[in-house]
């Protein structure tokens, strides 16, 4: 081979090797090609009832939530904490929505409490965290434990037998439409580019990640740790709450019990496909919501194959520890120093 | 130890005398907990219809852990009930306390939930609903109400789940009678509304519409719910482009069978005090080998009934 040739598709597949972005991305692409293989139609996109309507429209439909959770998650793994009460705070903010549509208050005012809620739960945690000094692990295990406990009792208030509501402001946010484009989509990519400017158009982004890489290097350096590590948990709690109303309004009905379950391992997960790391110190804003949407796309996947639900869960698995083994660094140059390894 | 049993004893005899001084049947109910809206529903029906037959209901929440349930149950034996009925939260780990209560001459009935032992004798019967028949039930109605061709969707409950595997096999033994009708899509949407719905988006996609589908069947209301709203959303009419049948009978079903969405819910008893009382006090006044399960009739309701 020309020498000269080998050094030019060597950069370039160095850069692409390099490049945090290619993993995810494709290991997204390979679950849609699959999918195409399983059902010939899975690509179609129409219109139903005014608005696109198709498998790969699901995917960023049902990835929306997820996707909103995993930022605010995103931001508190940047600081080196974790959230794990993302799922109560969603069952909160679900329960106050379905309490309040029952006493009659203003549908906007009910938006606006539920958001609240979140915030509550973010100054919550951020108390026990920055104000307390507990591990983050720890401190939001309590309300990941007791929210969904909360959302029962609120749901008592109003007797809690049929918690089902209609609410043309809620529903319009989360299964409505505007021109063709599902609304929750244009709420999600409102929410990451505000969370964009907030983060990177500011020196907030930069902060929280000088305080999650050596927070007493960056205290030394004249930043509030305390004060970045709460501002953290509350952005978290707050698009927690927002996911909440999404979800919420989605299923027309407050159920504490199992709402959002599991839904901040998802959005961890999907920090960490993005490629973040629990040893915090980075946020990648992008590269989680592609992680959301590996996710997502594994599951519609895995719903329309007709596989026997037993093996959602391993098939699940085993498509995450691929991704992540493409991402681990180590395993890429186990493979590339057995390729450079000249044959006897 | 000896003298623990002997303070147990006269206690027990103590009690028992008070108990038949009073003339009321004294009965303890060691219930699971309190999750859900059928437990908690369950557990008042208890309550409530004690008065009726006369039963002096001694009541324990075992807050879903068998410790409590096993201390809650000791302490009846201790008070010397007339008899014991448990709501076992698991099914193993129950040959010594029912040993226990056979020692003690307390007759011990479960509801709900099975338990394992190796001695059957252990306790009198297990008095419930059959998930199994509650599947039957929801097949028989889908054959009848589709004159037994019928392309089904499933929305199956959490993976693994007593109800979910029972609920699935009673269908599958009705709608394999009527070689016309077949399951062509299966998944599992964890008994909640938000599982349900995805569910039933997905099938919806991979189905074209739900082109040639005559019905869905769902293990539980909640998530039949969920595939109504996600049919709905899609711009089919669900309840007359395609039969919807689940299980439960809660609330919310009650109106959409109402509006026509739904058209038909086999009913999960909570009011089952009516059922059991009567088998405990007939044993008490006439102790005598019952079935190991007494099965509490299921019931299904369309928008008529």
């Amino acid at each position: 081979m020309v020498t000269e040739r080998k050094n030019i598709d060597e950069t370039w597949l160095n850069r692409l090797k390099g490049s945090r972005a290619i993993w995810p991305l494709l290991a997204l692409a390979v679950i849609l090609i699959v999918d195409g293989f399983i059902s010939p139609n899975f690509y179609d996109i129409r219109i139903v009832e005014g608005r696109l309507f198709g498998n790969l429209i699901d995917i960023l439909y049902r990835a929306t939530p997820t996707a909103i959770v995993a930022l605010g998650m995103a931001v508190v793994i940047g600081t080196k904490g974790i959230d794990l009460s993302v799922g109560s705070t969603i069952a909160i903010a679900g329960a106050i929505i379905a309490w309040r549509i029952h006493a009659g208050d203003s549908h906007f005012a009910i938006l606006l409490m539920a958001l609240g809620a979140g915030i509550a739960c973010g100054v919550w945690n951020g108390f026990l965290v920055a104000g307390l000094g507990i591990q983050p692990i720890i401190a939001t295990l309590i309300l990941m434990v007791s929210g969904r406990g909360i959302g029962m009792l609120i749901n008592l208030f109003y007797g809690g037998t049929d918690p089902s509501f209609e609410s043309a402001l809620l529903q319009g946010l989360s299964t409505g439409h505007i021109w063709l484009i599902p609304t929750r989509i244009i709420v999600g990519l409102a929410i990451f580019a505000a969370l964009w400017l907030v983060l990177r158009k500011t020196a907030l982004g930069l902060f929280i990640e000088a305080v999650g890489g050596n927070a007493a290097a960056s205290s030394l350096a004249g930043v509030n740790a305390r004060i970045i590590i709460f501002v953290a948990y509350i952005v978290c709690g707050l698009l927690a709450a927002c996911a909440g109303v999404i979800l919420t309004a989605d299923t027309h009905t407050s159920d504490p019990v199992s709402v959002a379950l599991y839904i901040e391992l998802d959005a961890i997960l999907a920090v960490v496909i993005g490629g973040g790391s629990l040893a915090g110190g980075r946020i990648y804003l992008g590269m989680t919501v592609i992680g959301a949407l590996v996710i997502q796309a594994l599951t519609t996947s895995i719903l329309i194959s007709g596989l026997p639900p037993e093996y959602n869960l391993i098939i699940k698995a085993l498509v995450v520890v691929f991704v992540l083994l493409l991402q681990s660094k180590n395993v890429r140059a186990l493979f590339s120093k057995k390729a450079a390894r000249p044959s006897p | 130890m000896s003298l623990k049993t002997i303070l147990a004893g006269s206690v027990f005899a103590m009690a028992s005398f008070a108990a038949s001084m009073a003339g009321a049947t004294t009965i303890g109910f060691s219930q699971v907990g309190s999750e859900g809206d059928w437990r908690p529903a369950f557990s008042k029906n208890m309550q409530d219809t004690a008065k009726d037959y006369d039963v002096d209901l001694k009541f324990a929440d075992a807050q879903g852990k068998q410790e409590e349930q096993l201390r809650a149950v000791r302490a009846f034996i201790a008070q010397g009930v007339d008899a014991i009925i448990i709501a076992p939260v698991v099914v193993t780990g129950w040959d010594d306390v029912l040993q226990e209560a056979k020692d003690a001459d307390i007759p011990v009935f479960l509801v709900d939930r099975d338990v394992e032992v190796k001695d059957k004798s252990l306790y009198v019967t297990r008095i419930s609903a059959d998930f199994n028949l509650e599947g039957r039930l929801a097949g028989a109605w889908l054959a009848a109400a589709s004159k037994g061709t019928c392309k089904i969707v499933e929305l199956q409950g959490t993976t693994g789940s007593a109800p979910a595997i029972e609920r699935k096999k009673g269908f599958e033994a009705i709608i394999s009678q009527f070689p016309a009708m077949e399951i062509v899509a299966t998944q599992s949407g964890d008994f909640t509304t938000e599982g349900g719905k995805k569910v039933m988006e997905a099938f919806i996609k991979s189905t074209n519409n739900l082109d040639g589908i005559c019905a869905s069947f769902a293990h539980n209301d909640n998530m039949q719910l969920g595939a109504i709203q996600a049919m709905k959303e899609a711009g089919l009419k669900p309840g007359q482009d395609v039969l919807m049948v689940s299980v439960d009978y809660v609330p919310a079903i009650k109106d959409a069978l109402a509006k026509g969405e739904a058209n038909a819910s086999v009913e999960l008893r909570s009011a089952v005090g009516g059922f059991i009382y009567p088998v405990v006090l007939d044993y008490l006044k006439n102790p005598h080998e019952l079935d190991k399960w007494i099965v509490i009739p299921s019931d299904l309701h369309t928008a008529k009934d």
